[in-house]
């Protein structure tokens, strides 16, 4: 396997050496890091930001109702006509006018209160006046059938159930969604990493096949040993590009954020940073102070030699199957502007894992369609990682599940393989027809 | 064993479309062997079968006597007709590439090399890219690489498209220096005339079929039809030498130049027998020049081609 080592070596170089991938591979974790700090950034101007709005109370009510709280604060305007106040509340600049007009009842006066803005307001104004509304109503309410102002200040204690496994165990609420969380990491990581690379692998055998050197090559060795060296040589590159980001991407952003002292929790608070942040980093959200041993115990118990194993089990197959297809792809066309015809039916069960995923496997991950998802070999590499994260045997993924989705992937891992290295060593040497699909079909009976 | 390569019945089909039925030929050692034909003939499809590229359906094929194996690899030299070599890398890692490839030690290449880039006056290009030389340069690299493992078979498909005439030239010397050295050379081409002059052995193939193979000499004698040109000089009685010339022998052309009284004739003679003409000749006047047309390959292949339609 000399030769094969030695196509690795080369594949590897050339990736490597690129300028494209050198400037990729150190301009990304400072692009990265910009991305959550502008993020995070935005996300402090956007919260500290607060709305004045105008109180034209001219009812008996809501006397006391109007509390400032961090992002609302009210300044309440007596014995002014509604026009008046309308254009004090211009003047002053302030977000909108909240008149509540004169009135018999509570439910009269409610009806004709009104909240005049400049432009469409808030939905977190809207909200917080609402509830103010939706409190003092229910009150009333519950005043007429006898029900005291003290009495009701208890009513509404909160209250959480407590959970725990058959076992004894103690369960932790949210939990579920940091696991499926931490699972979903490790299936985006196998996409973007199936996506990026195997689109290298597919412009290496495009580039062989327009600079012609391919049949140099392959009267020295066997197409199946280029295409497999091409895959791995390529993959090593990538795993040195993101071994790169990962580690350049923590340090920075630990060096930034102790230079710039922002607060991790500000970070977190928002989940569609934390989603982009999980690619690179597990963070977590930070929960409540004493629940927080809780919480390291339990991510303690989390799987992780099981999903590491997996994790390379699941990556090596699944982008060993997907990249061959991708040089499949690669050596059926002469350019890359003949490829999208193909690539789409390749990149479609990656996004209805990942969209499964997010969306099915994070609120049931046992359920059916997590499962059938989790079997099915060219979606299993990233449903079955969001799955595995909650252990296997009780209460995760059923053992049998596990061998079973392994097995199929490690079969279709097979016969893909061996289907693309056919359309591969046939396409290699076809040049100036834009193949279809009937012709790929063809070539596989060479 | 005399022949360096041989091949039984060999028949190869691409879904309905057959590339190559049961062809059978040797090609002795030490030989410059011709498969001549036009596009879509085969040629392509049997130089791959016999760099393992592609396997035949049926036929057996050996290499100095032994069936043909992957060990062979390192043994072939191919330049093939849709060459080149990777843009973006630098020609000498690239050369290395390539003969460690055919199963060279780095040792052993870099030397071979360094003897090579000496011997075409290339040593200064060893850290440039292929996509900063011209065209030329890159042809004698792709050579390089091709006769770099010494290979006891070098097959050449098409070797002089693309070429200029000087490369052409100096890879035509190259070729004949390797030769003398003892290697066994095909060469491919549609355009039987480019290698017609250097072929000792020529292979005809026509969809997909041998029609003709053998000693290009011995072909062409078979072939010959007894025509030739004659020159001569003569003043007076030209029209009684045509008579008598017509009474034994067929003229398929005359053409008379008075200004230099030059008569061109084409005859047509029963046999090979030319002293009886000769002599009637030169009886008349000057011989400027008495030549048999000798068939060229693409004559031999149109009327072989001809025949086998009829």
């Amino acid at each position: 396997m000399n030769k094969l080592k030695l196509i690795i070596i080369r594949e590897y170089l050339a990736k490597v050496r690129n300028k494209s991938f050198v400037i990729m591979t150190f301009l990304s974790p400072i692009l990265m890091v910009a991305m959550i700090l502008l993020i995070a950034y935005l996300t402090k101007i956007n919260d500290s930001e607060k709305r004045i709005v105008t109180v034209l109370n001219e009812s008996d009510y809501f006397s006391n109702a109007f509390q400032p709280s961090e992002s609302i604060s009210y300044i309440k305007l007596r014995n002014l006509s509604l026009q008046e106040a309308k254009d004090s509340t211009i003047a002053m600049g302030n977000f909108g006018l909240l008149h509540i007009p004169r009135n018999s009842s509570l439910e009269e006066t409610t009806a004709e209160a009104f909240l005049f803005t400049k432009e469409s307001p808030a939905s977190m104004v809207l909200d917080r006046i609402e509830t103010i509304f939706q409190n003092r109503l229910r009150q009333n309410r519950l005043q007429k059938l006898g029900v005291s102002a003290a009495e009701f200040a208890n009513i509404d204690d909160e209250f959480e159930i407590k959970t725990a496994s058959f076992s004894g165990e103690k369960n932790l609420k949210g939990l579920n969604e940091i696991k499926a969380f931490i699972g979903g990491a490790f299936g985006y990581l196998i996409m973007m990493f199936i996506i990026i690379y195997g689109g290298f692998v597919m412009r290496s055998v495009i580039e062989e096949k327009t600079s012609r050197i391919i049949e140099v090559i392959i009267s020295s060795v066997k197409p199946f040993q280029l295409m497999l060296g091409k895959i791995i040589g390529t993959s090593l590159a990538g795993i040195t590009q993101f071994a790169i980001w990962i580690i350049s991407a923590s340090l920075l952003l630990f060096v930034s954020m102790a230079l710039l002292d922002i607060d991790v929790n500000t970070l977190n608070s928002n989940p569609m940073l934390t989603q982009n942040a999980m690619t690179g980093m597990a963070t977590m959200p930070a929960p409540v102070e004493s629940e927080l041993q809780f919480y390291a115990l339990e991510l303690f118990k989390i799987p992780w030699v099981l999903l590491i194993i997996s994790f390379i089990i699941y990556f090596v197959l699944g982008y060993l199957i997907y990249s061959s297809i991708y040089a499949a792809i690669g050596a059926a066309v002469d350019n890359e502007t003949d490829t999208q015809q193909f690539i789409f039916p390749i990149i479609l069960p990656l996004m209805l894992a990942i969209y499964v995923g997010f969306f099915s496997v994070f609120s049931n991950p046992h359920g059916p369609i997590a499962v059938g998802f989790s079997l099915f070999p060219l979606t299993s590499p990233i449903v079955m990682m969001m799955r595995l994260p909650s252990g296997i045997g009780e209460g995760g993924v059923p053992l049998w599940q596990l061998f079973t989705s392994i097995a199929l992937l490690a079969v279709t891992f097979l016969g893909i393989v061996w289907l693309a290295a056919k359309i591969y060593r046939v396409g290699i040497l076809m040049y100036g027809k834009k193949p279809s699909y009937k012709d790929l079909f063809k070539w596989l009976k060479y | 064993m005399n022949n360096i390569l041989v091949a039984e019945n060999v028949s190869k089909k691409f879904g309905e479309h057959t590339a190559l039925s049961n062809i059978s030929l040797e090609i002795p050692k030490n030989s410059i062997y011709g498969f001549l034909g036009p596009n879509g003939a085969g040629k392509t499809t049997l130089i791959r079968i016999i760099n393992q590229i592609t396997y035949p359906d049926t036929g057996r094929v050996y290499f100095d006597g032994k069936p043909l194996a992957p060990e062979h690899i390192a043994t072939i030299g191919y330049l093939p007709e849709e060459r080149g070599l990777y843009k973006s890398m630098k020609v000498g890692e690239q050369a290395l590439y390539l003969a460690q490839l055919k199963g060279l030690s780095k040792a052993e290449a870099k030397k071979r090399l360094a003897y090579w880039f000496e011997r075409l006056q290339i040593g200064d290009w060893w850290n440039k890219k292929i996509q900063e030389l011209s065209k030329g340069m890159a042809q004698k690299i792709q050579f390089i690489v091709t006769v770099l493992h010494e290979p006891k078979l070098l097959i050449f498909d098409e070797p002089f498209s693309g070429f200029d005439p000087i490369n052409a030239n100096m890879i035509k010397d190259e070729i004949l220096a390797l030769k003398d050295k003892g290697t066994s050379i095909i060469f491919s081409t549609h355009r039987m005339e480019s290698v017609e002059e250097l072929c000792e052995y020529i292979t005809l193939l026509h969809e997909s079929e041998k029609i003709l193979d053998g000693k290009l000499a011995d072909i062409k004698r078979s072939h010959k039809r007894n025509i030739f040109n004659v020159g001569i000089t003569i003043q007076d009685h030209k029209e009684k030498l045509l008579k008598d010339l017509e009474a034994q022998y067929s003229i398929l052309s005359s053409n008379y130049d008075q200004t230099h009284h030059q008569l061109d004739l084409r005859l047509q003679l029963p046999n090979d027998d030319t002293k009886t003409v000769l002599q009637m000749l030169s009886n008349k006047g000057n011989i400027n020049h008495f030549e048999e047309m000798i068939p060229s390959a693409n004559d031999i292949f149109i009327q072989t081609v001809k025949s086998k339609d009829q």
